[in-house]
């Protein structure tokens, strides 16, 4: 059977999720997605036809919270774990590309 | 020289603020301006092990208004993970909807220059949260706030159904009154709570053949003006580099631009579409929500009459002009007060009450500037509707003129008198008393004979030496002359 991951699938999926791979952890992680996949593929031996997609895995729909206002943690604490800040913004490399996706 | 048309196709991505307390999924407080990274708490840090739970009032929001533009709501909807990294989104990945959004195929009405109305189709609209700011300082790094992270927006996207510029400031206006009479956003343009995105192409038409230039989307504007003005600048770019190039519409040459607002113009940012790969998966953390029909038919009874339904209403009803229409259904609560005010009339018409029109030039001309001056509603100047109507038919009636209407107005949001002691208070009734008023014209004749001869005389002076006389008689009256009847008077004495 072909694998289901190449090489360069591997390094690009590396590449979205920001993950810096050597070439020996890129031979290695294919391998292993391959075998995930491979196994995952195991599913499609069952007749789904008249079955749905499943959303959640609980059987339960409309948890909700009231528009509550609750306490936050203040600016103190929410830049606590930052790498770098300048005690009222996290600090970051320079964004050049000013582009967020919403 | 060729034969050239060319056809302007937009379509809109729409971004609003939701004006609920909390953020969507934490408790955290939405506050405008608050100190920088401190309405925040694990859920929207993204924190391992946190768990985010849905606000119900930024759901019920957003039914409530995709079902005022008309859209089919979902019975069943999720959400979804969509993966980017960005640092304003703390998670990596933003909680949005892909494939099941909680609402879709809708239409708005939007109302054009020539007073007929046009109907946009709407796509979808679903619900997602927003992500952070990014400040640019001088510096060589960025500074994050994360406040905004977090914060419920409802997306809505158009399918490509308008033409113009103006349609499209028609239909951005129009969404603006419609969330703003729902109560689901104060649509403030300066805090950012409406944001577009207009992809705009053209269709042009050279020689017999049609050719469709690449699509360019605009990213993230934040007014009106540039709105309409990026449309207008990328239309006549589009057609230039047509033109120049004979550049056409192909797969993944779609490409993305900025606004640059201090030289007007768009800026290009991305030329290639990449083929976006956001990865998006059902969000495990979050629940499924379920409409069922006693929930849809509760969040149906909270719709109200909607601004261009009103707008036409009362052209129809009132035969108000389209303009005036306009500016009294801008607002929900100026509408509500004007509604009031007529159906006060209407009402109890053997006592008081003036006809919509009165009423609404009193609102437009005099009591939204003074809503405007001291920055609240018409209803929170402090005068009732009744009395806006009795003042309304005080005018009509010539017992006082336009102008003391407005000073009567305004001495209405000082005290709880009526307008009919106020107007004897201020000695501001207009004379109408025929015999009172002839004594008073006598006397002018008498001290303007130059002006009498020229009125006499005919010709081109006449009437600008009646027009002279008639305002010494006002004058004379300290304003309280009703002029209608000084110039009957005038006309009597000198013909």
């Amino acid at each position: 059977m072909s694998p289901k991951i190449d090489k360069a699938q591997a390094k690009k999926v590396a590449k979205l999720s920001r993950l810096d791979l050597t070439e020996n952890e890129i031979e290695e992680f294919s391998a292993q997605l391959n075998a995930v996949l491979e196994y995952v593929e195991k599913m499609n031996e069952l007749n789904t036809d008249d079955v749905q997609p499943l959303a959640h895995c609980l059987p339960v729909s409309n948890c909700f919270r009231e528009d509550i206002v609750k306490e936050s943690l203040g600016t103190e604490k929410t830049l606590a774990n930052a790498p770098q800040t300048d005690n009222e913004f996290f600090k970051v490399p320079k964004i050049l590309d000013d582009s967020a996706a919403t | 020289m060729s034969d050239l048309k060319y056809k302007i196709i937009i379509g809109l991505e729409i971004h609003v603020q939701l004006c609920t307390k909390t953020k969507m999924f934490c408790g955290c407080a939405l506050e405008f301006a608050a100190e920088p990274n401190s309405r925040v708490c694990p859920v929207c840090l993204g924190m391992p092990g946190v768990l985010p739970v849905m606000n119900k009032k930024a759901f019920e929001y957003s039914v409530l208004a995709a079902l005022a533009l008309n859209c089919e709501i979902a019975s069943f909807t999720k959400w979804d993970r969509k993966s980017y990294y960005y640092p304003d989104l703390p998670k990596n990945y933003q909680i949005s909807q892909y494939d099941l959004p909680f609402s879709e195929k809708g239409f708005i009405e939007i109302p054009l220059e020539s007073g007929e109305s046009k109907r946009i189709r709407i796509t979808r609209a679903h619900l997602e949260e927003d992500a952070g700011k990014n400040l640019h300082t001088a510096g060589n790094f960025s500074q994050v706030d994360l406040n905004r992270a977090g914060t419920p927006l409802l997306e809505i996207v158009t399918e490509p159904d308008m033409n113009s510029a103006d349609e499209v400031k028609a239909l951005a206006v129009e969404l603006q009154r419609i969330v703003r009479y729902l109560g689901v956003s104060e649509a403030d343009m300066q805090k950012g709570h409406m944001r577009f995105e207009p992809n705009i192409n053209l269709i042009i038409t050279k020689d017999g053949t049609e050719y469709k230039t690449p699509i360019a989307e605009v990213k993230n504007l934040n007014s009106f003006r540039a709105l309409e003005r990026s449309i207008e600048y990328e239309a006549q770019r589009q057609l230039d580099e047509f033109l120049d190039t004979g550049k056409v519409m192909q797969m993944g040459n779609k490409s993305t631009r900025g606004w640059d607002d201090a030289n007007q113009m768009t800026v290009l940012q991305r030329e290639k579409e990449e083929a976006h790969d956001y990865r998006y998966f059902p969000d495990p953390d979050l629940l499924p929500v379920e409409m069922n029909d006693a929930w849809l038919d509760e969040i149906k009874s909270r719709l109200c009459e909607l601004p261009l339904q009103k707008q036409i209403r009362y052209v129809t009803d009132y035969k108000l002009s389209d303009y005036d229409a306009h500016v009294l259904t801008a607002e929900r609560s100026t509408a509500e007060f004007f509604e009031q005010a007529v159906s006060a009339t209407i009402e109890q018409a053997f006592i008081f009450g003036g006809d919509p029109k009165k009423i609404c030039n009193i609102i437009t001309q005099a009591g939204l500037k003074l809503a405007h001056e001291q920055n609240c509603t018409l209803s929170e100047l402090g005068f009732t509707p009744e009395n806006v109507a009795r003042l309304a038919r005080m005018v009509e009636d010539g017992y006082v003129n336009a102008s003391a209407a407005n000073t009567i107005l305004e001495e209405m949001t000082k005290t709880d008198k009526d307008p009919q002691t106020i107007a004897k208070d201020m000695n501001l009734i207009q004379k109408s008393d025929a015999g009172e008023l002839e004594a008073i014209v006598d006397q002018v004749l008498a001290d303007n004979p130059k002006a009498v001869e020229d009125v006499k005389s005919g010709g081109k002076k006449a009437k600008k030496a009646q027009g002279f006389l008639l305002g010494q008689v006002i004058q004379k009256s300290k304003g309280q002359a009703n002029p209608k009847i000084v110039s009957q008077i005038l006309t009597k004495k000198l013909s």
